[in-house]
Order: C-alpha cells, then sequence, then structure tokens
C-alpha cells in the first residue's frame, strides 16, 4: 500500500531505531515539560539547556510509536544549536505541515498552492508529511513538538 | 466444535462484514472493544422507530402503549439471560457499563462506605471500575485495596482474605479486557461473602462471550454494555439483587425516577425506575434484547467453544510463526481464558503494528486498553489486542498474522 510506505519512509525508521539526543538534561538547569498522548499511552519527556537565547542542548526521554519517536529525534535533531527563535519558526511550520490535513477538511475547496508550506526549511522533517493521510497518527507525531512548546514557554520573557 | 455452529452463515448476519477496508475484505477482530450488529438488531431498532416510537411510562395512547411493553419486554429477556430471579425489579438500564459502576459507586457506595471502610479491586480492571472508587474514595475516604497478577496473568489470590478483611465491597472484572484472563467469579463471590463484604462483577468482557448466571455464581451486583454483546452503543445494565437495589438512593435525578414531587422534596420510585432518570435508551433496550434472542438462538456455549477454538488456534500459530519475537501478554491455551489476545512484537511498537495490521483490512486496537494501572504493573508501556467474536474464524487469523508478518519485515 502506497500510503503506508509513505508513512513508513526509511529515514523515520531510521530515527526511530537509532533515536538522536535519547535522554534526559538535568533539570534545573534544563527547562523540562512531559507531554502524554492518552489514546495510545505515549510518553515523552523534553528536557532543553537554553543559554544565550540558543537552544545549547535537548534531550527526548520516554517511549512510543515510530511515529511519536522518530518525530522527536528528527526534532532534537533540528533545533539543537538554534536560536530560540529560528527553534520557533520551525516548530511554526511543522506543525502547519501537521495541521494541513484538518484544514482541508474544514475548508474542501481549499488548494495546496493557498497553504504554501516551506518544505525546504524543513529539511528532513519533510519527510513525516505521509502522516496527514493517517489523522490518528498526527498526534503521535506533533506530540514532541508540543511538549518542546510546553517546556520553552517555562523561559522568562 | 458444534456441527450447528455455521461461520459462514454467521457473518451473513452481520453486514458490516460486507465492507471493504483498503480494497480488501474486513477482517474484525476488536469484539473486545465494540461488537458488531447482526441484521436482526438493526433492523428491530428501525422497525420500532418506524412504527412504533413514542416515550414510555407516560402516554396512552396505542404506540406510547406498545413501546412500554417493548421497553418493558426487554427488561425480562436481559433478566433472563443472567439468570437474574426478579428481572422486572432487579434490571436497570443504564448508558453502558462505566455509568453502571458509577450508578453503584454513588448510589451504594456513597451509603455504605467511609473512612475505615475498604473496596477491593484488582490491577487487572478496566478504568470503568477503578476510577469511580477514586472519585468516592476521595470524597469519602475509604481505603482501596489491589489484587494483584502473577506472571501468566492470574489473579493472586493466596492473601485475599487479608484483603478482603473489613472491606465492603469486592468489585472486580470477570475476565481481563487486556489479558484474557477469565477470573473465578464463583470462588471469589463465596470468599468477600464469608467476609462479610459484596461483590460486584464487571462482566462487560465476560457476559458477551462466556455467558453468566448472577445467581449460579451468587453476585450481588454485576454490570454490562450493550455494544458489546451484539447490541447497539447508548445502553448498559445494572443488575442488582433485589433488596440490595431497594435499600439504595437515587443516582440521578429527573423524570421517571419519582412516585411525587412536591416544592420541599421527592419521593423516589421503586427500582428498577428510581435509577432511571429520563427518558431511557429504548430503541436500544429493544436492540439489545434483539442481540440476547440472536445469541440464545445460537447457543452462549456454543458461542464460547467456538470463540476458546479460534483463541487456541490463534496462540499456537502465534508462538509457532514468531517464536519468542512476539510475547503474548495473558495465560496460555485453555479454559481459563477468553478470546482476547494482547501481544507486542520486539521492535514494533503497538501503534505501528496496528496500523500496519489496517493496511491488510485487520482490525485491532493498540495502547493501553483503559487499563493502565495494569500495564505498568506489567512494565508494557502498549499491546496491539486481537479480539474474537462468533463471527471470526480462521481465515481471520491467517489474515492476521500475514499482517504480522508484515509488520516483522517493515521493521527489521
Amino acid at each position: 500500500m502506497a500510503e503506508l510506505e509513505e508513512l513508513y519512509r526509511e529515514i523515520i525508521l531510521d530515527h526511530y531505531r537509532s533515536p538522536r539526543n535519547k535522554g534526559e538534561l538535568a533539570s534545573p538547569p534544563a527547562l523540562r515539560a512531559e507531554g502524554f498522548n492518552p489514546l495510545c499511552g505515549d510518553e515523552v519527556v523534553v528536557t532543553v539547556d537554553v543559554n544565550g537565547g540558543v537552544i545549547t542542548d535537548i534531550k527526548i526521554g520516554g517511549q512510543g510509536c515510530s511515529i511519536s519517536q522518530s518525530s522527536a529525534s528528527m526534532m532534537s535533531a533540528s533545533v539543537k544549536g538554534k536560536s530560540v527563535e529560528d527553534a520557533q519558526a520551525t516548530i511554526a511550520i511543522f506543525k502547519s505541515l501537521m495541521s494541513v490535513h484538518e484544514a482541508q477538511l474544514e475548508v474542501s475547496d481549499a488548494s495546496p498552492e493557498e497553504q504554501p508550506i516551506d518544505l525546504k526549511a524543513l529539511g528532513e522533517l519533510a519527510a513525516l508529511q505521509g502522516v496527514v493521510k493517517f489523522p490518528v497518527r498526527i498526534k503521535c507525531a506533533t506530540l514532541s513538538w508540543n511538549t518542546l512548546i510546553q517546556a520553552l514557554g517555562d523561559l522568562p520573557s | 466444535m458444534s456441527e450447528t455452529f455455521d461461520v459462514a452463515k454467521i457473518k451473513k448476519d452481520f453486514p458490516l462484514l460486507e465492507r471493504t477496508v483498503h480494497d480488501r475484505p474486513i477482517i474484525y477482530l476488536d469484539s473486545g472493544a465494540s461488537s458488531l450488529q447482526p441484521h436482526v438488531v438493526i433492523d428491530a431498532m428501525s422497525h420500532y422507530y418506524a412504527t412504533t416510537h413514542a416515550n414510555v411510562h407516560r402516554g396512552v395512547y396505542a404506540t406510547a402503549e406498545e413501546a412500554t411493553i417493548l421497553f418493558e419486554r426487554s427488561r425480562q429477556v436481559v433478566g433472563a439471560f443472567l439468570g437474574a430471579v426478579h428481572p422486572t425489579e432487579e434490571i436497570v438500564f443504564t448508558k453502558n457499563t462505566t455509568e453502571s459502576i458509577n450508578l453503584l459507586a454513588n448510589s451504594w457506595g456513597a451509603t455504605n462506605l467511609g473512612p475505615g471502610d475498604a473496596v477491593v479491586l484488582s490491577i487487572m480492571e478496566h478504568h470503568a471500575n477503578i476510577v469511580p472508587w477514586q472519585m468516592l474514595s476521595a470524597r469519602l475516604g475509604f481505603e482501596i485495596r489491589w489484587i494483584t497478577v502473577d506472571s501468566e496473568g492470574f489473579l493472586i489470590l493466596d492473601d485475599l482474605d487479608a484483603l478482603l478483611e473489613g472491606a465492603k465491597l469486592l468489585s472486580i472484572t470477570a475476565m481481563s479486557n487486556v489479558l484474557g484472563t477469565i477470573n473465578p467469579i464463583r470462588e471469589l463471590a463465596a470468599r468477600a461473602h464469608a467476609a462479610g463484604a459484596l461483590i460486584h462483577v464487571d462482566g462487560a468482557q465476560s457476559v458477551p462471550h462466556l455467558g453468566t448466571n448472577v445467581v449460579a455464581d451468587d453476585l450481588d451486583f454485576l454490570s454490562f454494555s450493550g455494544h458489546k454483546v451484539l447490541g447497539p452503543t447508548g445502553i448498559g445494565v445494572l443488575w442488582g439483587r433485589r433488596e440490595l437495589l431497594a435499600a439504595m438512593p437515587p443516582f440521578l435525578g429527573g423524570g421517571g425516577m419519582i412516585l411525587d414531587v412536591k416544592t420541599d422534596g421527592f419521593l423516589a420510585a421503586d427500582p428498577p425506575q428510581r435509577f432511571e432518570a429520563g427518558t431511557p435508551p429504548i430503541a436500544e433496550a429493544i436492540g439489545l434484547a434483539e442481540a440476547i434472542r440472536y445469541i440464545d438462538a445460537i447457543g452462549i456455549d456454543e458461542i464460547r467453544s467456538h470463540e476458546l477454538h479460534l483463541t487456541t488456534t490463534a496462540l499456537d500459530a502465534l508462538a509457532g510463526r514468531f517464536g519468542d519475537s512476539l510475547t503474548v501478554h495473558g495465560p496460555g491455551p485453555g479454559a481459563h481464558r477468553g478470546g482476547v489476545i494482547s501481544f507486542t512484537l520486539e521492535g514494533v511498537h503497538a501503534h505501528d503494528m496496528a496500523q500496519i495490521l489496517d493496511s491488510v483490512g485487520v482490525c485491532v486496537r493498540p495502547g493501553h486498553h483503559c487499563a493502565k494501572p495494569l500495564m505498568r504493573f506489567l512494565g508494557v508501556p502498549a499491546t496491539a489486542r486481537a479480539s474474537f467474536g462468533l463471527y471470526n474464524d480462521e481465515h481471520d487469523i491467517e489474515v492476521l498474522l500475514e499482517g504480522i508478518d508484515q509488520a516483522a519485515k517493515l521493521f527489521t
């Protein structure tokens, strides 16, 4: 089934088998947040070190399915070393990629061109776009991202 | 297996099995979550809406009387299925098992439990038989004690008498929705009673697949859901012994549950109406009764033998095909086991397993199965669960194995 191959791309399976930045940073000083997907029992713990407005380190703990784990792994690789501002821009792009399906349901005649998503800016994260064909799995893919948002929300503004 | 048990014929009774998913015939292995409905159930409900619908217990016109008769007759059909002595007084219609247990907790529990009291549960309970007691315990300050399970998934009953000492209620499932373990309900009832406690049985899994006799098992309360027993969603049952229900206060208030209402108070009706505030699920009760007639015509014992045969076949085939890479969480094959198979395949998360099985048309449930305390106790975050119904056959098991094979190939 083509859609299934779209979902389980090799790069996703690679991140699932060999997750990057796995573990947990000492908190404090790291910012820490926990996320849960009550549907399937996935749990994620995101810890981030922010120094001078830059994400200097990030670790992902917890357990879950290949989509939640690979998404978390790719997320950690993509935001590590970035400024919080740039990381937040990436988060926004990724989340809009994941909300395409819902947006199309709401406005059935909206063409993809009307919702431009900068896939290039996402790099390998774009591999996760197959997830949107499986609405139930979108929550798996976004779990770690929402948890990161929560962790960064603890930053003093 | 009985020669009269004709699965091919039974399959034809279930219209949903005619559809395809992803261009493949649907293989429904999620009866533990919800069963499918035969034509006769759907037709009975449609027929009722098309010809008879009116509110019950109120009107004097012809259809209102007919609706009331059909509704009350459903109570008798359900009562007979459970072996209830006084079905017209002992069968309470609720929304589902969850509401039945909430009713029990908030009515019987709220009047009988307080500081110093205890309720005994098992670690294998569904959240429906845990959270209502935790909510009540937070209010009333009684203790909740837990029966644990051994490595095979059987209850550890060596220290049951100590757990029951001073307890007022043992509330326990007759069959685990995760492990498939069938619990020795008759023994549990006897030991609860010997300790001076009552027993409530969560029959959500057992009533549809094993059959239940509340008198032979000497139970005090029993809950189950319509939609797991070939009936519709939106209806559940609480059976209680007549004298126990008679002593219980109402749970929900409103129309239908009163004898009289004045500005300074109300007088509650007798059971079961006392516990059925508002317009009840009339069409659903009629559908549930039809489902039970359908099961009775085939025979619950025949259904059980068929499902036991499928379970044993599947367990043997899984072990044969996948060996140690596949773990079944629950007892090995045998009569102590229901048709629920929770498994994990090394290197494949349950959610991915279910997704790949879906691609070959197989419906299974991934996750914690609303039994997180058990999952924590077992140290397993999630399993995929295949569960059988009377309409499954050996071909369904073959397709399940084919799907698991695909998952194994993709992830290793």
